[in-house]
Order: C-alpha cells, then structure tokens, then sequence
C-alpha cells in the first residue's frame, strides 16, 4: 500500500491560523479509519508540534506520513533552536513569552506531552539554526487494510 | 449529566450549539494552560471549564476530544472564535462565577476529573 503524505507550511505568529495542519491530520487519520485512541495521541503531538513552530519558529514546515506500520510527523523550522534540549523535555520549563502564556501556552508540557504520546521522539536541535522534531507512531497491522478510500 | 441540566446549576448560559443540549457531560478539566488538557488522559464525555477565551480554546477541545467548553466569569468569546465551535460542533457556555466556585458547584454535583478522579 502506498504511504499517504500531506505537507504544510507553518506561519510562524499565525495564532489564528494555528492549529489547522493539525485538525488536518486528525480529519485525514479519521478518513482512513486510523483508531480513535491513536488518532488522539497523534493529533496531540501535532498540535504541541504545530504551536511550538508557530510561537518559536520561523519557515516552519510539517510533513506528516502514514505508511503500512507507522505514522511519522516530521515538525521543523529555522527558530532559535533550543539550547538545551534535556532541560526543555523537563515538565513546566518553558521559555515562552508571557503573551504566550496569556494565550494559552507556555505551560512548559509540550515537548513531555509529545514524549508522552508518540512511541518514538527525535529531537535535533542547534542554537540559533532551528529545531526539528520527529515523532514515529506504531501503526498495529491491518489498521489501513479494508480501508475504503485508500488505494494499493 | 445532560448539558441543559448542568447549565441550571451554575447559571450558565449558551453562546454556541443550543441544539447540542441533550449532550451527556461525566468529566470535566479546569485550566487556562491548554497543554494541561491535552496532557489529561482523558474519557469521552468531557467538559472544559477556562477563562480563556481565545480560538486555541476551541482548536485544543477539538485536537483533545473535549466536547464542550464552559467559559467563566460571564467570559465571552469573539464572534470568529464561536463560528469557529459551530465550526467543529462544540457547544459553547459562559456562567457568572470564578473558576473555583464553578469547579465546586460542578463537582458537588458528582462530576469527575477529566481522568475520572474525584
């Protein structure tokens, strides 16, 4: 069967906007009948994905790919990478602005919810060149099988 | 609990989704810091109590699986956020009270945390 892939730009201080890629996904993971509970953990990470290349990002892009076993998210941009990455994956460490904050987030549980939904979490990261995160997602087998819509 | 009933208990009223009243509501999380929500491992059935009345409120409930969203202290959103939750199908509240008295009336009722605690 063939990977399915959809790709999006994300404009970095879009706060209206933000958030869609992700709602993107999770409508495409409902289409091709992706279980809800999986679906959720995905959409999660997207979201936390999304909104951080949205708050710290700039160019940033959002590759998502759903192949036989696996979904991978693909996160990126050329922010100001994250100096240590050890610290940013600690629970309520955040280095978002107040205004972040009074929007919503902030709340230093992005990159732990991330760890926490996705089965797989790579981070590469260089101060002052960008951020890439990808986040892999077992896929049980048969679940795009005897899918309407999908084709080999 | 029916959402028309929960809205009787703490004098709320509907900004968005009346036709969604029959809605069954068990679980409930407070907070303005969305990715306290989606860090909750959550049921089905569940309400979002915040003070935040931005479209990200709207976008985490539906990126969570939060069915509907209760505003406090009479907070109200703008009109684009509530087309927004038509959008999507989340009904949409505001009742007069804080945070801390609208938590406690709701869970004087036997709502539960969004992990089913009490």
């Amino acid at each position: 069967m063939a990977a399915l892939k959809k790709s999006f730009q994300i404009k970095s201080r879009d706060f209206i906007h933000a958030g869609e890629a992700s709602i993107s996904v999770q409508n495409m993971l409902k289409q091709i009948g992706i279980a809800p509970a999986l679906i959720r953990r995905v959409a999660i990470c997207a979201y936390e994905g999304e909104m951080n290349a949205v708050m710290h990002g700039e160019n940033g892009k959002f590759r998502i790919e759903v192949n036989t076993d696996k979904i991978i998210l693909d996160i990126s941009d050329e922010g100001p990478g994250i100096g240590d990455i050890e610290k940013a994956m600690e629970k309520g460490f955040s280095t978002a602005s107040e205004d972040y904050r009074e929007m919503g987030f902030g709340a230093g549980m992005g990159l732990p919810n991330m760890e926490t939904n996705a089965d797989r979490l790579d981070i590469e990261s260089e101060k002052g060149q960008g951020t890439r995160v990808v986040m892999r997602f077992s896929l049980p087998p048969g679940s795009r099988e005897n899918k309407t819509g999908q084709s080999a | 609990m029916k959402l028309s009933e929960l809205i009787d208990k703490i004098d709320a009223v509907v900004i968005a989704g009346d036709d969604k009243l029959d809605l069954e509501i068990e679980r409930i999380g407070a907070s303005d810091m969305m990715s306290d929500i989606l860090a909750a491992n959550m049921g089905t059935r569940s309400m979002l109590l915040t003070g935040l009345t931005n479209v990200q409120s709207i976008k985490t409930a539906v990126i969570a699986g939060v069915e509907a969203i209760l505003f406090v202290r009479n907070k109200r959103p703008p009109q684009a956020v509530v087309d927004t939750a038509n959008a999507h199908g989340i009904p949409l509240l505001t009742c007069p009270y804080s945070m801390f008295v609208t938590s406690g009336r709701l869970y004087a009722q036997g709502f539960t945390g969004l992990n089913g605690s009490r």
